[in-house]
């Protein structure tokens, strides 16, 4: 008999990491046309912003859609722990994917979407720079 | 179908605590935030309304009619308030003062002078108790 109101709670957290944009499946010379300077051999780097939207009736008691410090528990263990200070392209998640940040997202996504405490995972969006961000709704 | 939205801010004080909890179990869930001399936020009010631009003047509501509309329904009841003890709605026994539940609150307060308008209809409340933490609310149940 629970009347309580879907709202979402969203969080933003900054993971720092370091890529190569670079696909077995193109020639050197592809992957620099497709690629441009993200290709370069050493790789580089970006402060990313993931921003985690939950989604979920507001817990009565609480107030809550669920508790930021379960949310950020689930994604420092999930998210933060496997990616921030780390080179993606070294990342068994991108042993078969390049580690653009569409690809990025997605993975995020799949990495939080059975793990929340409470709620449902409405958005995952990544802000690889203050100019361009990347959204995913689902794993479709 | 186009979707505006104007920003606002306001300062509020705050701090949560169900009453029907003993006090070990307010600290524990809420942790900081359970501090009954409360504790304030900078918050930032996103207000989406959806319409179609009118098609003499373009607009979909006039930004100054909706800025005059969040300034009276909400800054004026809750900027430089302390939310559990000067709003209505977040009096002690009522609903805790926690993003979620003041997004839900700005809408309340918001849908009713929009939808009497009769044009655009208020689409999205999002609210920002910091850079890192927003809560937003669509409407229904």
């Amino acid at each position: 008999m629970s009347t309580a109101p879907k709202a979402y709670f969203g969080r933003r957290y900054l993971l720092s990491a370091s890529h190569r944009l670079n696909t077995d499946a193109l020639t050197a010379e592809q992957n620099r046309a497709a690629y441009g300077k993200c290709n370069n051999p050493h790789g580089h780097g970006h402060n990313y912003v993931v921003e985690v939207l939950v989604g979920g009736p507001v817990n009565l008691e609480t107030g809550m859609v669920l508790n930021l410090a379960d949310l950020d528990a689930v994604v420092s263990a999930q998210v933060l722990e496997r990616f921030d200070h780390a080179n993606l392209n070294l990342a068994p998640e991108f042993a078969r994917k390049v580690p653009t940040t569409e690809n990025l997202c997605r993975t995020v996504f799949s990495l939080l979407k059975n793990a929340l405490p409470a709620g449902e995972l409405a958005h995952v969006r990544v802000e690889e720079t203050e100019n361009n961000f990347f959204e995913c709704y689902g794993e479709g | 179908m186009i979707f505006l939205t104007r920003r606002a801010t306001f300062s509020a004080s705050h701090y949560y605590w169900n009453e029907a909890w003993p006090a070990e179990k307010n600290e524990q869930v809420f942790g900081r935030c359970a501090n009954r001399n409360g504790h304030g936020h900078n918050y930032t009010l996103e207000v989406t309304v959806a319409g179609e631009p009118d098609p003499i003047t373009g607009f979909v509501v006039d930004l100054k009619w909706l800025k005059a509309v969040i300034e009276r329904e909400v800054l004026a009841a809750w900027d430089h308030r302390h939310l559990n003890l000067e709003t209505p709605e977040f009096a002690a026994g009522k609903s805790l003062p926690t993003t979620e539940n003041i997004a839900i609150a700005a809408w309340n307060r918001l849908q009713p002078a929009i939808s009497a308008a009769g044009g655009a209809q208020l689409s999205r409340v999002r609210i920002y108790e910091t850079p890192e933490i927003f809560a937003e609310y669509r409407g229904g149940a």
